[in-house]
């Protein structure tokens, strides 16, 4: 089952970094953004699925910590883009 | 029990990895942002639930199942709420196609 966990989560991994070819072609900001939340919710689907793999479970808070974490970003990047 | 629990398991992670994919491929052929946007929030969505939900059978105790279910239900609340922001952002420096 281990073997299976981390085949998936290595799967995720790449189907969502191979998202971040929207950030390079834009073509507006918020696509731009609209590909770090896809990484930032895969990420956290990855971390969950290698903490039941490897049975240790402080991954899990790494996961909450960067669900918080892409959040802000994407909060931020609204916050700043609204002002100029 | 073990067996059909595992059996779960898998078919629940690999339907969350499709939606991944789905919202991957989404990001990337739809032709405007809130196309794009659309497609992000069914892999936020559905992706990470299924995911959770087949990893629920795999932790002991009530206690980590617990803790799965809040980084879920925290990733929804977070990402509804940033979408709709993205979609106000997007609405406003563009006209819509």
């Amino acid at each position: 089952m281990a073997e299976f966990l981390l085949a998936c989560a290595g799967f995720i991994l790449a189907a969502v970094a191979v998202g971040l070819v929207r950030v390079l072609r834009g073509p507006a900001d918020a696509d731009r953004m609209l590909a770090a939340q896809l990484l930032g919710t895969g990420g956290v689907a990855v971390l969950l699925l290698v903490a039941a793999a490897t049975g240790v479970s402080a991954v899990v808070d790494v996961a909450l910590t960067l669900a918080l974490v892409s959040t802000f970003a994407s909060a931020a990047f609204v916050a700043t883009s609204d002002g100029e | 029990m073990s067996f059909v629990l595992d059996v779960f398991t898998v078919v629940a992670v690999a339907a969350g990895a499709f939606f991944f994919v789905a919202g991957t491929v989404g990001l990337l052929r739809f032709p405007d942002s809130l196309c794009r946007l659309h497609a992000l929030t069914k892999a936020d969505n559905l992706g990470l639930g299924l995911v959770v939900l087949g990893l629920l059978p795999q932790v002991e105790g009530a206690l980590a199942a617990g803790r799965l279910i809040a980084v879920w239900l925290l990733a929804q609340l977070a990402g509804t709420t940033v979408t709709q922001l993205l979609a106000r952002s997007a609405r406003r420096s563009g006209p819509l196609a």
